[in-house]
């Protein structure tokens, strides 16, 4: 049984990685008039969409399986990986299943980017959300405000009504969904070695390129096998990763973190599916539940304002839930927002008594010897302290 | 060939000194007496100053702060200092320069700097100013209010956009009302706005004199020295003083055609720890700016908006919104550019990618190819306006030579001056 769900992995991980978005298309193909909507890092209200009928897809850059050809003279020096790979994804026509695209107000980049996308691709329609960085009581009736024209842009777009009932439901859906990866991270903290954070990441990654009632049956049936699985307790120091909520690490990477005697206990590889860690309610009104909970309760991030106070409590309470050792910085090269929180974050962990590191990398890196040397030693001090 | 000094020093070169020394002096006299003069820390762009007023609260920019210390090549030592507690070399210099200022006890003009009554984030575009608010909050332990304006996401603002930008300037008048224990002042508040609308059309006046060929007024590098007052002093009597006796000098200003080769217009922020030569290595081709992007960071006022005393938390809105290039979109700037390269009537367009700032840099590549696939000679170049590093003199003055000679010989062979293409989409998606 082992060996199977090991095996299941496999597609996930492709899944994940498919930059033909062949899943997308085979959706599409299914029904006549069913559309998509891609929607760029780090969140999207991804039950707006679903309410309107449509599939919302996370797209995450391109990895290493893509060669630059036109974004990186678009972009010019000192611009992210991820924002050029995007670009080049249009250019080379992968992301035509998409009828849509979705960007907010993370970076200054990605800002740019659906711009200039939007000149490039008239034939698609290009949204960009203001999510905004505030938590005054002003901003919620303005992001219900911001979500109703979104469901006015994706009604037009879909030809559905987005009714409140729809809505509903897709908030229970993806509630669902949220509960589940909730207990994946569980279950990672409380026994890493039955789940090693690449067979986490493929499990979730995947989740957002299919239904996400496909992802919930998935995740139902896997779940209970992995807490099954055999093996035993590792000899490894308890790490949280901090600062890849965007631009994605190559795989191998994680798995020259863990080979390094690193457990992943916590990331943020993933957040959109953990942007809220409590149930939204479904009454009385969704579009205005949806706008106060991501004003009031939504995980910290550091693409959206908060005090520095507030933003270094968020990741001191993941470190304590986790039982963490220590904490790895993992950011992407010239991703600004992980930069500058990275400063005060190293203070928090440097007053907690926590040892940390700092590692940069590139979605599209292929040699990890130099970073291997680096967290081995890292691992060692540890051990040996 | 020589370098050939064209920049022009009257009388308002020594006023806007004047003004800005007056304005550091009140800074000064703040640190001394927090009490009776309540500062509030702002950001350049889409700034509401005129909100300021119905508080006498006197504005801190840290990005003045930053530039004028790599005018005067001090900004390399904080920014060091700044890496060494952790900020990357790829983070903004700006505030690299101004955390490690503060941390160093440089200020600019040698004064004291105050702790701010209130970090008042606006919002406008960058988030690079979030993170930068964030931290001085933390650093100095001055309460911080995030005031979020929503990006321009169409041509003009929705009416929620408005509503929201309206309720957070009321709550940033509560919070000042609680902070300086201060009442409000709204007649002076709607009287800022007035004094505002009044600068704002002088200065428009002033950009619309670079339409003149040859121009008397060089909107980029002569634009940068008059924006200190624009950002400080426009919604005040003194601004308005300012920028009247501006207009009338620079329309009394004597050119002739021998002084003006080529007209510009300029796209990025300049690099400002080697502002000087930069400017030479303009000025020895007889080049002048008649237009920058860079200028429209404060307020977009040379296409007609006016802050209004009859609406004035509204027209603060809009202004924060809508009326100012970094909250604006990036195909906005585009039409902004080609609006100038027609109205302004200019040879070719200079972009410079500033490695510090990703809201004007990132894409800049695309605009490139947008204006040169239109027909407009386009030059792109890459440094810092922060840290001087990043500045190669050489390589930059060779590029800007090879750029100019290569105007020339249009000029000399009547290739030059192709008209101005529709806009279209790039042809390159490959399906």
């Amino acid at each position: 049984m082992a060996e199977c769900l090991e095996q299941s992995f496999e597609p996930l991980t492709e899944l994940a990685q498919d930059i033909e978005f062949a899943s997308v298309r085979r959706w599409k193909q299914g029904a006549p008039h069913r559309k998509a909507v891609a929607f760029f890092p780090v969140y999207a209200p991804m039950e707006i969409i679903h309410a309107a009928g449509m599939l919302p897809v996370g797209i995450a850059g391109a990895g290493d399986r893509l060669d630059l050809q036109h974004a990186d003279s678009r972009f010019g020096s000192f611009i992210c990986s991820i924002v050029k790979t995007t670009f080049e994804l249009g250019i080379t026509g992968k992301l035509e299943p998409f009828d849509a695209l979705l960007f907010s107000t993370i970076c200054d980049s990605a800002r740019n980017l659906c711009f200039v996308m939007k000149r490039n691709f008239p034939g698609q329609h290009f949204e960009f959300l203001h999510l905004p960085h505030s938590t005054s009581e002003s901003s919620i009736e303005f992001l219900a405000a911001e979500y109703r024209r979104l469901m006015g842009e994706l009604q037009r777009i879909a030809g559905v009504e987005i009714t409140a009932g729809a809505l509903r439901n897709s908030i229970a859906m993806f509630n669902r969904q949220r509960e589940l990866a909730g207990e994946i991270y569980t279950l990672r903290a409380e026994a890493p070695h039955l789940l090693r954070a690449t067979e986490s990441y493929a499990l979730l990654r995947a989740g957002l390129r299919m239904p996400v009632e496909e992802h919930i049956a998935i995740l139902e049936e896997m779940l209970p096998k992995i807490r099954a699985r055999g093996g035993k307790k590792r000899d490894a120091i308890r790490v949280v990763i901090e600062g890849s909520f965007c631009e994605q690490p190559p795989l191998p990477l994680i798995r020259v973190l863990e080979a390094a005697g690193c457990d992943v206990v916590d990331d943020d590889f993933t957040l959109a599916q953990r942007w809220f860690s409590e149930p939204l309610p479904l009454e009385p009104d969704p579009v205005q539940t949806l706008a106060e909970r991501y004003v009031r309760c939504a995980t910290y991030s550091s693409v959206r304002h908060f005090p520095a106070a507030a933003r270094c409590r968020g990741l001191e309470q993941r470190i304590r839930r986790s039982r963490a050792d220590a904490v790895i910085f993992l950011i992407a090269k010239f991703c600004e927002p992980a930069y500058f929180d990275y400063v005060l974050f190293k203070k928090a962990v440097d007053q907690l008594g926590l040892p940390s590191l700092q590692l940069e990398f590139e979605e599209k890196l292929f040699t990890f010897d130099r970073l291997q040397t680096e967290i081995e030693t890292f691992v060692e001090s540890l051990i040996f302290d | 060939m020589s370098v050939q000094a064209t920049e022009y020093r009257g009388s308002i070169h020594q006023q806007q000194k004047e003004l800005m020394l007056q304005w550091y002096a009140a800074l000064d006299r703040a640190a001394g007496n927090a009490a009776e003069q309540p500062v509030v820390s702002m950001m350049v762009s889409g700034n509401c100053v005129e909100l300021l007023e119905g508080f006498g609260a006197v504005p801190l920019y840290p990005e003045v702060n930053a530039l004028q210390l790599a005018i005067r090549h001090q900004s390399l030592d904080p920014i060091l200092l700044a890496e060494e507690l952790g900020y990357a070399a790829d983070n903004c210099a700006y505030v690299k320069a101004d955390i490690g200022a503060y941390l160093k006890g440089i200020t600019p003009a040698g004064g004291r700097l105050p702790k701010p009554t209130l970090v008042l984030c606006n919002f406008v575009g960058c988030n690079t100013y979030l993170k930068w608010f964030e931290h001085t909050a933390d650093l100095t332990g001055a309460p911080l209010y995030v005031l979020d304006v929503p990006f321009l996401r169409s041509e003009e603002p929705g009416e929620a956009d408005i509503a929201y930008v309206v309720r957070q300037l009321k709550e940033v008048v509560a919070r000042l009302e609680s902070l300086t224990g201060r009442k409000f002042d709204y007649d002076r508040f709607q009287q800022a706005t007035a004094y505002s609308a009044e600068s704002e059309g002088l200065w428009s006046g002033i950009k619309h004199l670079a339409q003149r060929s040859p121009s008397p007024f060089d909107a980029y590098f002569d634009a940068i020295t008059l924006m200190g007052p624009l950002y400080v002093y426009r919604a005040r009597s003194e601004g308005v003083q300012f920028f009247r006796d501006a207009l009338r000098e620079l329309e009394q200003k004597p050119v002739s055609a021998e002084d003006e080769k080529f007209r510009l217009v300029v796209e990025g922020p300049p690099p400002y720890p080697y502002f000087r030569a930069f400017r030479d290595m303009f000025a020895r081709w007889k080049a002048c700016a008649v237009a920058s992007t860079y200028s429209t960071v404060g307020g977009l006022w040379e296409f007609g908006f006016r802050h209004d005393p009859e609406k004035p938390f509204e027209s603060v809105a809009r202004h924060m919104l809508a009326q100012n290039v970094t909250n604006r979109n990036y195909l906005q700037r585009y039409e902004q550019i080609g609006h100038y390269l027609r109205a302004w009537d200019a040879d070719g367009l200079i972009i410079h990618f500033v490695k510090s700032c990703r809201l004007f840099s990132a894409g800049q590549g695309d605009m490139r190819e947008y204006f040169s696939r239109m027909g407009v000679p386009t030059l792109y170049i890459e440094s810092d306006l922060e840290d001087p590093r990043y500045f190669s003199e050489a390589q930059t003055r060779n590029r800007l030579d090879a750029f100019f000679e290569s105007l020339e010989h249009m000029k000399r062979t009547g290739a030059r001056r192709m008209p101005l293409a529709a806009p279209q989409p790039s042809p390159l998606r490959v399906l």
